[in-house]
C-alpha cells in the first residue's frame, strides 16, 4: 500500500521523504555543514579556547616550566600597564585619522564617478587599484616615499617648505603617514560602497525633483542621502573592524616607532606574545580584542539585516 | 543647447575631475610598475633633486627585465642590512612557487568545503543558523595574532610549524569563513522554485545540486576564488610565524629583504608586487559587478 503510494507521487513532500528516508536524508543540512565547522573549530575555535585558558595561567612559551594557575592575575596586570592604554589611543587616534578621511574621500569620489561619463569604467578601475595592492606593498612602498632621500612623498613636502622632512623620524609625522598610508589605500573602498548606494537610486526621483526645481542640496538631502546612509554606516563599521586590527603596514614602515608613537594595540600584543614571550598575559589581551571584535562585528550584522529589510 | 542634459550623464567635463582624482590614486601604483622595470641604479641615484627632477627620472630609465628574471630564476641576490650579520639568503623562485602552491591549494579546498558548507546553510537551515553565520564571520574579522598564540603551540607541538601541511590548513580555515559567506549570498539569489520542481520531476538531492545549483553559481564561484586568492597571497602574520625558510612565502620574504634602507632591493620588490597585481586588475576589471561582495566578505551583495 504505502509502496504504491509513493511510486504515485514519487517526492511530492520534501519534508516527508525527508523523515521517512535514510541517515543521509534526514540529516543533509547537517551533513553538508559538518567539514568547514570542524575545519573552522580545530582551526580557529579550539584555539581561541585553549588560550582562553591560557589567559589564567602564568606562561612562557620559551621555557620549560609548567603553566602555573594565577587566576585574574594576567587581566589584572594588563588593566594596571600603562603602556596598553597607550596603544589603545594610539589605535583610537589612527583609526579615526584613517576611517575619517575614508569616509570624506570616498563618500566625494563616488559622488564624481555617480554619473556615466566617457571612460567612467577605465578610470573606475584605476582608483581602485590602491585596494587591491597587499598591506605589504603598500608598507614597502610607502616606507619608500616616505624616505627623506629619495621619497616622493619627502620631495612632495620639500617643494612646500623647502627641507626634506623626516617624516618618520617624528612622533606626529609617524602617526599622519600611517594613517596617509591607510586612508590612500581604502578610501575606495568607502567610495565602492556608496557608489552602489548612489546607483541604487530609482532616477524617476530625480527628474520629478528637477520639475520641481528642487535646489540641489535639497535634492542630495531628500532624495540622495536616503540611499547612502545605510551602506556609509556600514562602511564606517567594516573599515573600523578592519583599522582596528592595522599591523601589516605599522609593522613595515614604523614597527610602532619612534619610541611607542605608532604601537597600535596589534603590534603591542605581537610584542608581548612573541618578542617578550609573556604568553598567559598575551592570551588576556587577545580576549579583550575579541571582545571588541565581537561587538563590532555584531553590530555590523544588525545593521546589514536592517538594510536589507529596507530594501 | 536646445535641451537639458539627461539627468544622470555628465560631459568630458566630468571625465577630466575623474582623471585628476584617478591619476592621484593612480600614481603611487604606477611608479610600483615603473621600479619593477628600472635596474637597481636607477632606483636609488634619484636621490637629492627637486621634486621635477625627480619625477622625470621615475618615468625616463632604460627598462630592463632583470628584476623579473631574479623573481623567477636567481636565488641567493640580496644582502640585506648593513652588516654581513644582517645578511639574508633569499630564494625568491621558491618563494614564488610557495605562495602559488600554498594559496592556490587552500582556495580550492576552502571552495570545495565552504559551497557544500554555503548550500547547506542556505537551503537546509539548522537550528542556530544565524549563529553559525555569526561565528564563521567572527573568525574572519579577526585579528589573525588573536588565535595566533595557540596556533604556534600547537603546531610546534605537532611538529607542523614550518611545514606546508600546517600553513595551507591554516588558511583553508581563513578562506573557509570567507567562502562560506560570499556562496551563501550567491545560492540565496536562486530562486528555490527551480530545485522544487526538479524535486517533483524525481531528481535526487545530489542531482539537484550538482545539476541545478552548481551551475548557477559558476561565476560566484569564480568571484569567490579570485577574491580568496587574493586575501592568501598578501598574507603576512601567519606566515611570518608559521613558515620557514623551505616553505615561506612571498610577503615575509618581501619584509626580510628590508634589513637596511639601501639593501632593500625595490626593482625585484616591485617586479613581485607588479606580477601580481595587473592579473588582479584585470580581474577587477572583468568582475566588477561582483567587487562590492568580494571586498565584503560576501555580507553585502548590492
Amino acid at each position: 500500500m504505502a509502496q504504491g503510494a509513493a511510486t504515485d507521487r514519487p517526492v511530492a513532500n520534501a519534508a516527508a521523504a525527508r523523515r521517512r528516508g535514510s541517515f543521509v536524508e534526514r540529516n543533509r543540512g547537517p551533513l553538508l555543514v559538518t567539514p568547514a565547522l570542524v575545519t573552522l573549530f580545530v582551526m580557529n575555535i579550539f584555539p581561541l579556547m585553549w588560550s582562553f585558558g591560557l589567559s589564567f595561567y602564568d606562561y612562557r612559551l620559551t621555557r620549560q616550566d609548567l603553566p602555573r594557575f594565577v587566576g585574574l592575575d594576567n587581566y589584572a596586570r594588563m588593566l594596571a600597564d600603562p603602556s596598553i592604554w597607550e596603544s589603545l589611543q594610539t589605535t583610537a587616534l589612527i583609526v579615526a585619522g584613517s576611517v575619517g578621511l575614508q569616509m570624506i574621500l570616498g563618500f566625494f569620489i563616488a559622488m564624481l564617478f555617480q554619473p556615466i561619463f566617457p571612460g567612467r569604467r577605465i578610470l573606475l578601475m584605476l582608483v581602485l587599484a590602491p585596494m587591491m595592492l597587499s598591506y605589504v606593498a603598500v608598507g614597502v612602498f610607502f616606507k619608500l616615499f616616505y624616505n627623506p632621500n629619495f621619497g616622493l612623498i619627502s620631495k612632495l613636502i620639500e617643494v612646500f617648505q623647502g627641507t626634506p622632512p623626516n617624516i618618520l623620524g617624528d612622533p606626529v609625522g609617524a602617526v599622519l603617514g600611517i594613517i596617509f598610508a591607510d586612508a590612500w589605500m581604502w578610501s575606495p573602498f568607502v567610495m565602492l560602497l556608496v557608489l552602489a548606494g548612489l546607483v541604487s537610486v530609482p532616477k524617476y526621483l530625480y527628474e520629478a525633483s528637477q520639475i520641481d526645481r528642487a535646489t540641489p542640496w535639497r535634492r542630495f538631502w531628500t532624495i540622495t542621502f536616503p540611499y547612502v546612509r545605510s551602506l556609509l554606516l556600514l562602511a564606517l563599521l567594516f573599515r573600523t573592524i578592519e583599522t582596528f586590527k592595522l599591523f601589516d603596514t605599522v609593522y613595515i614602515i614604523t614597527e610602532g616607532g619612534p619610541g611607542t608613537a605608532t604601537k597600535v594595540i596589534v603590534q603591542y600584543l605581537y610584542r608581548v606574545s612573541f618578542q617578550d614571550f609573556r604568553t598567559g598575559e598575551s592570551s588576556a589581551i587577545a580576549y579583550v580584542i575579541l571582545f571588541i571584535v565581537i561587538v563590532l562585528t555584531n553590530l555590523y550584522l544588525f545593521m546589514v539585516k536592517r538594510r536589507e529589510q529596507e530594501q | 543647447m536646445a535641451q537639458r542634459r539627461a539627468i544622470g550623464h555628465a560631459g568630458w567635463g566630468r571625465t577630466i575631475a575623474a582623471a585628476i582624482v584617478a591619476a592621484i590614486y593612480f600614481l603611487p601604483v604606477l611608479i610600483i610598475i615603473m621600479y619593477a622595470f628600472q635596474g637597481r641604479n636607477d632606483i636609488l641615484s634619484i636621490s637629492a633633486r627637486s621634486l621635477g627632477d625627480y619625477l622625470e627620472s621615475i618615468f625616463s630609465f632604460t627598462p630592463t627585465l632583470s628584476n623579473f628574471e631574479n623573481v623567477f630564476f636567481r636565488a641567493n641576490i640580496i644582502q640585506a642590512g648593513e652588516g654581513a650579520a644582517q645578511a639574508t639568503e633569499t630564494d625568491f623562485p621558491l618563494y614564488f612557487l610557495n605562495s602559488v602552491g600554498i594559496a592556490g591549494i587552500s582556495v580550492i579546498l576552502a571552495l570545495v568545503i565552504g559551497t557544500l558548507a554555503a548550500y547547506g546553510f542556505a537551503r537546509f537551515p539548522l537550528r542556530g543558523n544565524d549563529t553559525y553565520m555569526f561565528i564563521i564571520l567572527t573568525t574572519r574579522m579577526l585579528p589573525p595574532i588573536v588565535v595566533t598564540i595557540p596556533i604556534f603551540i600547537m603546531f610546534q607541538v605537532t611538529g607542523l610549524a614550518g611545514e606546508y601541511p600546517g600553513i595551507i590548513a591554516l588558511y583553508t580555515a581563513f578562506n573557509l569563513a570567507f567562502t562560506v559567506w560570499m556562496m551563501k549570498s550567491f545560492f540565496e539569489e536562486l530562486s528555490p522554485d527551480v530545485e522544487d520542481a526538479a524535486r517533483m520531476d524525481g531528481s535526487s538531492e545530489t542531482r539537484v545540486f550538482f545539476k541545478i545549483c552548481l551551475p548557477q553559481v559558476k561565476a560566484g564561484m569564480a568571484a569567490t576564488a579570485v577574491f580568496g586568492l587574493i586575501l592568501t597571497w598578501n598574507e603576512l602574520f601567519f606566515a611570518l610565524l608559521l613558515t620557514s625558510n623551505e616553505t615561506r612565502t612571498i610577503p615575509p620574504a618581501m619584509v626580510r629583504t628590508l634589513g637596511g634602507e639601501v639593501g632593500a632591493d625595490y626593482g625585484l620588490l616591485a617586479a613581485i608586487v607588479t606580477l601580481f597585481l595587473v592579473p588582479v586588475l584585470v580581474v577587477t576589471f572583468v568582475l566588477q559587478n561582483q567587487l562590492l561582495r568580494g571586498v565584503t566578505f560576501g555580507t553585502i551583495k548590492k
